[in-house]
């Protein structure tokens, strides 16, 4: 019989977990890494400059005088709009909104996708094929028409717009997280969690969960720009964002209408917009190649 | 009077007779070999005695309890008493848990009061008795061999204290001069633990190597059991000698005259 041992008497190694190993490998991609930094500063930008006082200009409020003017002049950054409102302050202030919808809305189906799917794949036989129909039924529904239904209904508010969103995008996730945990209860390792006696919840958010994260990132990363898309298709058809309050999206479709005159208000939402688009799939990209374990492992 | 009483036990999906008819009996102490070709319902009976898969009929009686008709909440209590050691050392353990968390988790299903130094030193106890270095334990799975991999599935199967191990092919994953470690190792624990195994593999020699009875499964029944020594050298069944003259064995005599010349 060895003599016990006690933690400190030996040094213990530390090891690589899959994480660290993935965030290694992704900083070797110049490209992901550039868009990751590019799209936090993006948000940094949105989310902490209008709290400093005196920084920005209101973005309500008009200044009828110097309307139309184009970057540069008359201390307007990135020009005015046709009320001489500062461009530059409404892009801020509108990607906040832009933002919030894309992070929010993206947590919603984040957290609903996970659950449902998991549970669905977990549970198996016929509830599984109940929820999965239920999920084909939603996917059915034209999403357009439902937004515009309840828009005519509750009126124009900006969480009916996470809702729908939110309630459109979970059911991809759900799916991906399903086919996931299908795969992965017929491991060995779970069948081992269940030898232990470990109770089902134990078994779904330690065991199971956990090894669903890569695939799960990925589409989250490639979600976000999704919704922000949705987001502006719904402010630009006039459905989302309600004026004086704006969003990339509704800000791109006031720019649209002056673009012959005012080109620069198209020019500058559209750029933050697209950039910030671009360099999250970036991100979503290269995360999808660092997480996959096997092509670089074995 | 025998530890595990197997009565009759059938584990049917639809028209597939996997287990079909299974009675055994297995004495304390006692290691069961159960050999048969790939398909014959050799890992069908494994996790229907596990209880991963529910038996369609029979009855399994481990040390007076029979386990088909215990509810839930006490068979998971009462399946701590067995443990089953995976075929394939790379599938059983969770990628993204460290050793340390993998083995924690086991020894606590048996002693949930264990925390902190105590429960470290636990571990760390686990590790040296499987052969293995516990200044690892912080280490992942996939930094790891098979054969070391294989080494932590066995301590996390041993964590919560079992008195019966069923070990499901646990070298074929393996390569051959990690085969033999692995099963001195079990040898030696199961000389240590006073378990009692059921080994299971496709190999005869493997499991000749380890056990004092053999079974012999071929389509979901047991067509002999009897004596490691009998089965081995005087198999009765046709089957059996079928299986015998199907492994393969080096001709030493010829080597050595080729060396020779």
């Amino acid at each position: 019989m060895p003599d016990p041992i006690s933690a400190n008497q030996v040094a213990i190694e530390s090891g690589t977990s899959l994480g660290k190993d993935a965030w290694l490998r992704l900083k070797k991609n110049k490209f992901a890494v550039l868009g990751l930094f590019f799209f936090i500063f993006v948000t940094l930008l949105c989310f902490i400059t209008p709290l400093i006082p005196g920084l920005l200009a209101d973005p309500d409020s008009t200044d009828l005088p110097n309307r139309g003017l184009p970057p540069g002049e008359g201390g307007f950054l990135m020009g005015s709009d046709s009320l001489g409102r500062d461009l530059f302050s409404r892009i801020i202030y509108g990607g906040r909104v832009s933002l919030g919808v894309g992070f929010l809305a993206t947590l919603v189906s984040l957290t609903i996708g996970t659950v449902y799917g998991s549970v669905s794949a977990y549970v198996g036989g016929r509830t599984d094929s109940i929820m999965m129909r239920i999920v084909d039924i939603l996917y059915a529904l034209p999403f357009m028409i439902i937004v515009i239904i309840l828009t005519t209904f509750f009126g124009n508010e900006l969480w009916l717009l996470f809702l729908a969103i939110g309630a459109v995008e979970w059911l991809t996730m759900s799916r991906i997280v399903r086919g996931q945990v299908l795969s992965l209860k017929k491991q060995e390792f779970v069948e081992a969690a269940r030898s232990l006696g470990l109770s089902h919840a134990n078994i779904i958010f330690r065991h199971i969960l956990p090894n669903t994260v890569g695939p799960v990132i990925v589409y989250t990363t490639l979600t976000v720009p999704a919704v922000m898309l949705l987001e502006s298709v719904l402010s630009f058809l006039g459905l989302g964002v309600q004026p004086p309050a704006a969003s990339w999206g509704s800000l791109i479709k006031e720019g649209a209408d002056h673009m012959r005159t005012s080109p620069w208000l198209l020019a500058f939402p559209s750029l933050f917009f697209s950039l910030s688009i671009f360099s999250l799939n970036a991100v979503g990209d290269g995360l999808r190649d660092a997480l996959d374990v096997r092509a670089s492992k074995d | 009077m025998s530890y595990l009483k197997v009565r009759d036990l059938h584990t049917h999906f639809g028209d597939v007779r996997a287990v079909d008819g299974v009675s055994f009996d297995l004495a304390r102490g006692e290691i069961l070999g159960l050999v048969g070709e790939s398909g014959c319902g050799k890992s069908t009976l494994s996790r229907t005695l596990m209880q991963l898969q529910p038996s369609t009929a029979g009855s399994m009686v481990l040390d007076g309890t029979d386990f088909v008709s215990l509810s839930p909440d006490e068979l998971r209590r009462r399946r701590l008493d067995f443990q089953m050691i995976f075929q394939d050392p790379y599938a059983s353990l969770n990628p993204r848990h460290t050793v340390f968390s993998t083995l924690a988790e086991a020894v606590c299903t048996r002693r949930p009061e264990l925390s902190g130094d105590t429960l470290t030193q636990e571990v760390a106890a686990l590790m040296q008795r499987c052969g293995m270095n516990p200044a690892a334990m912080r280490k992942y799975p996939h930094e790891f061999s098979g054969g070391q991999r294989q080494r932590i599935a066995i301590a996390r199967a041993l964590a919560p204290q079992p008195k019966l191990l069923i070990a499901d092919e646990p070298v074929s994953a393996l390569d051959v001069s990690i085969q033999s470690q692995i099963l001195n190792l079990l040898q030696d624990l199961v000389d240590d633990l006073e378990l009692t195994m059921i080994f299971i593999s496709h190999d005869l020699s493997v499991v000749s190597y380890l056990s004092d009875r053999i079974a012999v499964m071929k389509s979901g029944k047991f067509v002999e059991v009897g004596e490691a020594d009998q089965v081995f050298n005087r198999p009765e069944h046709a089957y059996t000698k079928e299986l015998l003259t199907a492994v393969p064995s080096i001709d030493t005599d010829a080597i050595a005259l080729r060396l020779a010349s």
